[in-house]
């Protein structure tokens, strides 16, 4: 199970709940679990974030491997000028 | 200017490798048509029978619309064409990426063309299309606006208050906790940290907490926003403009005007500047809608007053940074409540710029909060790292104050603090590998730091830090017959990347630099490219490069193993040219990339590189920068005496244009710092639209900026490259500021530290002269 954790506002659609433990093998697997758990979150779950998986940044990357320890966070989507 | 580069220890090829180009300063290949004048910028175009397109902008800050009547100003002979919000259509709101940060096609759309209401001076309301610019001018004079002047609000803080007029009146707070049931002009509220900062700040022997004031700024990009649109009878759409991403252009004139993508080319002209600023549309729609509108093709180019009304600039904010730590100078906690300014739509850069407040520091409490809102003034657009350098101004402020506080020096206080691989990032994720301890390490021993000040003279230093960013990348080469190879890129060039990229090639290819002809393709002419931005080009388009032209060495060996009749994984690539691995036909028999260009219609046919990715990876810069200065006791004018920038670059492939980055961004932080502001007067009308009022710092202002390439590789490019342009603008506001307080024993909280408030200063606190 990864440990996910949520930054952000995120929070704000999980109850306060910012530390969980998730069953996926890549980011779509993940973001569809968690808005299976999480209705609200659901919505949330946008183009406008980033995943990142033991520590690098993935932007738009469904595919992005998960691993079964990894740590995970949710967080707002990088731009930058 | 000396460079120092030092290698940190690493596993990786770019390590193990000697490198023919890459590290090199070879000459930029566009160098020549630059300093001639061939290079065709925005508005160098010129096409038959070609209109010139005038907006008509807002005299008002705020203002509702209650007619606009163009009749007379299409009865004017010459006039081909007339543009309203009657020509757009209104758009759902639908947030997108853009260069800085999400964007919404309902404001995008309300930007590109008013339609309730004005919402800033020079917020467009209609435009013209005529057979030159004094008949567009006549008519622009002959449209009739009848407005309902509004309240208009310029200060954030007076902005959310809930008595202040509503900019957008149904504008809910977005992460409003418990959620807003009213509207304001807060439009969004974000929290990022971890720990219990109550905690950290009792476990304090010591507590800094102050306020900090900056003003917005703008990007300053010497070539002003253009374009030339041309939209045929049948729908085809081809648009030239000066941008830093055409992919991105098309994608949104396309939404605004309801338009298939694939019928409108864009073309990227050469760019005189962007950092930020030439991420989003503004004349473009306006220009493809005109010219769908008179069936000709239209040219619009901003003055200067109209690049400063209604472009850019970056926030302006107000915040509040509060950390304690102990007596032997580690920080125990940290906290930042950060007010931006939108603009008069949301999207301000608060989100990057509470993430990245605390970046440079490994806490174990820590907490940003940041407000996007609302001010009636020109929506703001990405400006190098974008956020970042107001948020870390104010905690690399604070935390200088703790250090003199602490009678440590305030290199060693970083140095306790610093983030490393591994931290935990106050944003969440831990950090991979980073060179902040690096760029500290290397500040310390530098002659700059070990230099003793004259008297009255003041040092500062100040560390920044930037993500960084990859992204969708497609990278063509085209093999010529003769064995050169035409590079075709999506990225556009704002700072040296055509060399860059090509030495890439070059290097992998084991051809020479001048036979690698790179260039920037439109947007038919390859896959989809994110834009140049959030320093990703040469670490994302070049990853992609060096795999096209892995992807074209493959093709070249099977070549060879067809030629030589022997399996393909008996087929090395060295020095530029086929050899067989086992030495039958004998080692010294090879073919050359150009044996193989020659014979390529004979053995398969053309033979062209291609990849395409969404490039992931990119590893974040952390820079430190040391600055003295001197302070004019009578004029209260601040000189910078001298200034270096330490960066890492992971690895520099071009350490000239690396350079030009960090001085670049160190001199954009200078003017932000000393004397950038936007003056507006009591109607909410700017009054420095222009670069003699609106002070850039120009040649005589600073002295050579003195660089430090830091190299820590990054793993997920195959030299170890990381992005470097935005990071260099993050710590010279601190950085001066520190510098200022050790010269006057005054600290400033407020930016611009121009001449007037600084001398206000230095007389309130009975300085002589």
């Amino acid at each position: 199970m990864a440990k996910v954790t949520l930054t952000g506002n995120l929070r704000l659609y999980t109850a306060g709940v910012t530390e969980l433990e998730i069953k996926a093998s890549n980011i779509r697997e993940l973001l569809r679990n968690l808005g299976k758990e999480y209705p609200e979150l659901a919505t949330q779950l946008t183009d406008d974030l980033a995943v990142a998986i033991d520590g690098e940044i993935y932007q738009d990357d469904w595919f992005a491997a998960i691993g079964p320890d990894s740590e995970v966070h949710l967080m707002p989507r990088i731009g930058g000028g | 200017m000396a460079v120092s580069a030092k290698r940190v220890s690493n596993e990786k090829e770019s390590e193990e490798r000697v490198f023919k180009w890459v590290g090199t300063r070879a000459v930029r290949p566009d160098g020549v048509d630059k300093v001639t004048g061939r290079a065709k910028f925005g508005a160098d175009l010129h096409l038959p029978n070609m209109l010139v397109g005038k907006v008509l902008r807002s005299p008002h800050a705020h203002a509702r619309i209650l007619s606009i009547d163009i009749s007379a100003a299409e009865k004017l002979p010459g006039v081909k064409a007339i543009v309203t919000r009657e020509d757009f259509s209104d758009l759902e709101s639908e947030f997108v990426p853009a260069g800085e940060m999400m964007v919404n096609y309902r404001d995008i759309t309300r930007n590109v063309m008013a339609r309730e209401k004005v919402l800033y001076e020079g917020h467009a309301l209609a435009a013209v299309a005529a057979v030159n610019a004094i008949v567009a001018r006549q008519a622009l004079a002959l449209i009739q606006v009848d407005y309902e002047v509004l309240p208009h609000v310029l200060d954030v803080v007076e902005a959310m208050k809930p008595e202040t007029v509503l900019i957008q009146e149904d504008l809910l707070t977005d992460g409003a906790d418990p959620p807003a049931d009213k509207p304001s002009n807060i439009a969004k509220r974000v929290e990022f940290g971890h720990g219990d900062v109550e905690t950290g700040f009792a476990d304090a022997d010591v507590i800094v907490e102050r306020e900090f004031n900056t003003r917005p700024v703008h990007q300053g990009y010497i070539e002003p926003h253009a374009c030339v649109a041309s939209v045929s009878e049948d729908g085809q759409a081809e648009l030239w403009c000066s941008t830093q991403g055409h992919y991105v252009v098309r994608g949104h004139c396309a939404r605004v005007l309801g338009m298939d993508v694939a019928k409108l080319r864009v073309t990227a002209a050469e760019i005189g500047g962007g950092f930020g600023g030439k991420t989003v549309v503004y004349l473009e729609p306006v220009a493809l809608a005109l010219s769908r509108k008179a069936c000709q093709p239209v040219k619009m180019v901003m003055t200067r007053e109209e690049v400063f009304k209604a472009s850019g600039p970056t926030s302006g904010a107000n915040m509040r940074v509060k950390i304690g730590a102990t007596r032997d100078g580690r920080i125990t906690a940290g906290e930042a409540i950060l007010h931006y300014q939108a603009g008069a739509f949301q999207g301000s850069p608060v989100p990057p710029g509470a993430q990245c407040a605390f970046a440079p520091y490994d806490l174990e409490h820590v907490r940003a909060v940041g407000f996007d809102v609302l001010v009636n003034r020109p929506k703001v657009a990405a400006y190098r790292a974008p956020g970042a350098p107001i948020s870390e101004y104010a905690v690399e402020s604070v935390v200088d104050e703790i250090a003199k506080k602490l009678d440590i020096d305030p290199i060693e206080f970083r140095l306790k603090n610093a983030s490393r691989e591994g931290t935990k990032a106050s944003h969440g994720p831990k950090f991979g590998p980073i060179g902040l301890v690096e760029t500290l390490e290397a500040a310390q021993a530098h002659d700059h730091y070990q230099s003793p000040l004259q008297p009255g003279q003041g040092r500062g230093v100040a560390s920044g830090y930037w993500f960084n960013i990859g992204g969708q990348t497609s990278v063509t080469l085209n093999t010529g017959e003769d064995g050169t190879v035409a590079l075709v890129v999506g990225t556009p060039d704002v700072g040296g990347t055509r060399a860059s990229l090509g030495m890439m090639v070059a290097e992998e290819l084991g051809i020479d630099l001048d036979k690698v002809r790179p260039m920037v393709g439109d947007t038919s002419s390859l896959g989809y490219n994110f834009l140049t931005g959030g320093s990703r080009t040469t670490f994302a388009s070049g990853k992609v490069a060096v795999d096209a032209a892995r992807d074209l060495v493959s093709q070249m060996r099977e070549r060879a193993a067809k030629i030589w009749d022997v399996p393909g994984d008996e087929i090395l690539w060295y020095n530029g040219g086929a050899i067989q691995k086992n030495g039958r036909g004998g080692l010294t028999e090879t073919l050359s990339f150009r044996d193989l260009a020659e014979s390529m219609g004979k053995t398969g046919g053309p033979l062209v590189g291609q990849a395409s990715e969404n490039v992931q990876g990119a590893a974040p810069s952390f820079g430190t920068h040391v600055v003295d200065v001197d302070v004019d006791r009578e004029t209260g004018r601040v000189e910078i005496l001298r200034y270096t920038v330490v960066q890492d670059a992971g690895k520099a492939i071009h350490p000239s244009y690396v350079e030009g980055q960090y001085q670049g961004g160190a001199v954009q932080g200078i003017g932000w710092a000393l004397n950038e502001e936007y003056i507006y007067d009591a109607e909410g009308r700017l009054e420095n639209p222009g670069f003699l009022d609106y002070r850039m710092p120009v040649c005589s202002d600073v002295p050579m900026i003195d660089t430090v390439i830091v190299e820590v590789p990054n793993p997920a490019h195959p030299y170890g490259a990381k992005g470097v342009g935005e990071t260099p603008i993050v710590p010279p506001l601190a950085a001066i500021s520190n510098a200022v307080a050790d010269a006057l024993g005054i600290r400033f909280s407020e930016l611009p530290m121009s001449p007037p408030r600084v001398l206000a200063a230095i007389e309130e606190a009975g300085i002589s002269k």
